[in-house]
C-alpha cells in the first residue's frame, strides 16, 4: 500500500505544532496501524531524521497506551478498537491519513503525538480505589455478589484509561472514564463504604485537572475502545448530585 | 445552615452542578411550553374563550407574576449557567483537530448554543409583541364584553407575513433544541437506564413536535385565513 500521512509534529509542550506531510511506501496490508508507524519511523531514521514520537506498549488492546487520532477520530473510525488493534486493510491505496495527537488542555502535548495523560492518574488517586486492610487475600466469593451487580462492575471495570473520550469529547470532558471508574467501584460491597466521598473526590480532582463538562453527546461512547456506555455517566451524575445533598445535611 | 450553603456553592462551582441547572430550569422551562400553548390554542374555541383565559389569568395578578419571575429567574439561569460551561468548554479543549470529524453527536447538540441564541432573541421579540405591546395600539383592543381583545390582537398581529414568518422558524429552532433538551434533562439528572433510554428519547422527539405543531398551527390558520374577525 502507498499512504500519505499527515502527522502533527511538535517539539515539546511549549513549541508550536504543525502538520507535516510523509510518503509511505510499500506497506503491508496486514501490518497494524502502530507498526505502519514503526515503518515509517525506520525510513526516517536511515535518511537521518527524527522519528515521529508516539505512545504504545501492549500493542494487544489491553493497556490503555496506546493513543492517536485518526483522520479526526481517537483510535480511528472502527467501533471497540484501540490503535495498535487497527490494522491497514481498513484503508485504501492512495489514502491520505490526518493523525494527531488526543487533543485537550489537561492532555499536554510531551512530543509530537505523545502526550501527558498523568491526569488521570491523579483522578484516580483522589478516590478511584477502596480503602482495605492489607495482608493475606480473602477467599474466593466468600462476599456474596449478585450475578448481574458483578457483570455490571465487570464491563465499568474494563475501561483502560486511555483518553479517547476526552480526546473526542469537544468539551475535553472526562465524564465517561471517571463515571466507569466510579461505577466500578461504587457497585461492590468492596467499594461502598467510600461510595459518596469517591464520587465527591473523583468530581472535584477532575473539574481541577481542566477537563470540560459534558454536553450529552455521546462521542465519548462512539470512540470508546471499551464500549463503555454514557448510562454510566448519568448515574455518576445522579449520585455526585445525592453526595452532595448527603453531605449538605450532615 | 453555612454548611449547606457551602456545599450548594460548591455544587453550582462544580462541572456536574451547573449542569444539573441548566437541566432543572430547562424543565421547568420545557414545562411552561406545554401549558402556554394549551391555553394559546383556545384561540381556535372562538374569541370568548381565549379573551376570557387571558381575563382569567389577569384576575390573578399575585399568582401571574410569581409565574412571571419564576420563568424570569429559569430562564436567566439557564443562559448564565450555559455560558459558564460553554466558556470552560472552550478552553478544556484548547487546540482543535486539524481533521475534524463527528461519529455520533447530533445536529441538534452540536447547534444547541445557536438555536439557542435565536430563540432568546425571539422570546425578546415575542414578549415584546404581545405582552409588553409595543409599536401596536394592542393595548386599545377591548372586546363587547370588556376585556382586553387577544383574539383580534393575534389575528392582526400574526397577519403580517415577516412576523408570523419569524415566529415559525422561531418555533422549528425551539423544537430542534428541544428535541436534545428533553432527552438530555434525564441524563443529566441521572434518571434513565438503558432500557428508558429509547422510550425517554421518543418521548422528547414527540414532545418536540407537539410543541412545533401546537404552536405554529395559530399562525398558520391567521395567514390561511382559517381564524379571523
Amino acid at each position: 500500500m502507498k499512504l500519505t500521512l499527515k502527522v502533527w509534529r511538535q517539539h515539546d509542550a511549549s513549541s508550536e505544532g504543525k502538520i507535516e506531510t510523509y510518503e509511505a511506501n510499500d506497506i503491508p496490508q496486514e501490518a497494524s496501524f502502530l507498526e505502519m508507524l514503526d515503518i515509517v519511523n525506520n525510513e526516517i531514521i536511515e535518511n537521518g531524521g527524527d522519528p515521529i514520537a508516539f505512545d504504545h506498549d501492549c500493542r494487544e488492546g489491553i493497556c490503555g497506551t496506546c493513543s492517536l487520532t485518526i483522520n479526526g477520530v481517537p483510535h480511528g473510525k472502527e467501533s471497540a478498537i484501540t490503535t495498535c488493534q487497527l490494522h491497514m486493510r481498513k484503508f485504501s491505496d492512495g489514502d491520505t491519513i490526518f493523525i494527531e495527537p488526543f487533543r485537550a488542555k489537561a492532555f499536554p502535548v510531551i512530543r509530537d503525538l505523545v502526550v501527558d495523560r498523568s491526569s488521570f492518574d491523579r483522578i484516580i488517586e483522589s478516590g478511584g480505589y477502596v480503602s482495605i486492610r492489607t495482608g493475606s487475600a480473602v477467599d474466593a466469593n466468600s462476599m456474596p455478589i449478585q450475578k448481574d451487580t458483578a457483570d455490571t462492575a465487570f464491563d465499568a471495570a474494563t475501561c483502560i484509561g486511555c483518553g479517547a473520550c476526552v480526546a473526542a469529547c469537544k468539551n475535553a470532558s472526562a465524564m465517561l472514564f471517571v463515571s466507569a471508574k466510579v461505577k466500578h467501584l461504587n457497585s461492590l460491597p468492596q467499594g461502598l463504604p467510600e461510595k459518596d466521598k469517591r464520587v465527591l473526590k473523583m468530581v472535584e480532582q477532575m473539574d481541577k485537572e481542566g477537563f470540560g463538562n459534558c454536553t450529552n453527546q455521546y462521542e465519548c461512547e462512539a470512540v470508546c475502545p471499551k464500549s463503555i456506555k454514557s448510562e454510566f455517566i448519568s448515574e455518576l451524575n445522579r449520585q455526585y448530585a445525592t453526595a452532595t445533598v448527603k453531605k449538605a445535611i450532615g | 445552615m453555612n454548611l449547606t450553603a457551602n456545599s450548594f456553592i460548591k455544587f453550582y462551582g462544580s462541572s456536574i452542578g451547573k449542569k444539573v441547572i441548566v437541566a432543572l430550569t430547562g424543565l421547568a422551562l420545557i414545562g411552561f411550553l406545554l401549558g402556554h400553548m394549551i391555553g394559546n390554542l383556545k384561540i381556535f374555541a372562538g374569541p370568548d374563550k381565549i379573551n376570557g383565559y387571558a381575563a382569567w389569568l389577569h384576575s390573578m395578578p399575585s399568582i401571574l407574576w410569581i409565574a412571571r419571575i419564576g420563568l424570569i429567574v429559569c430562564f436567566v439561569l439557564h443562559i448564565y449557567t450555559t455560558i459558564r460551561l460553554v466558556l470552560e468548554n472552550r478552553s478544556a479543549k484548547g487546540n482543535r483537530y486539524v481533521a475534524n470529524a463527528t461519529v455520533k453527536a447530533s445536529g441538534a447538540s452540536r447547534a444547541m448554543v445557536w438555536s439557542g441564541i435565536i430563540i432568546l432573541s425571539f422570546v425578546i421579540y415575542h414578549i415584546l409583541h404581545f405582552t409588553v405591546r409595543v409599536g401596536n395600539d394592542y393595548d386599545g383592543y377591548i372586546d363587547a364584553s370588556g376585556r382586553h381583545d387577544v383574539f383580534r390582537m393575534l389575528v392582526d398581529g400574526f397577519s403580517w407575513w415577516p412576523a408570523s414568518t419569524f415566529y415559525i422558524i422561531s418555533m422549528a429552532l425551539l423544537c430542534w433544541h428541544l428535541s436534545h433538551g428533553f432527552a438530555s434533562v434525564f441524563q443529566t439528572l441521572g434518571l434513565r437506564t438503558e432500557r428508558t433510554w429509547g422510550l425517554i428519547k421518543t418521548i422528547g422527539y414527540a414532545y418536540s413536535l407537539i410543541i412545533f405543531i401546537g404552536n405554529c398551527s395559530i399562525p398558520v390558520s391567521i395567514l390561511a385565513g382559517w381564524i379571523s374577525y
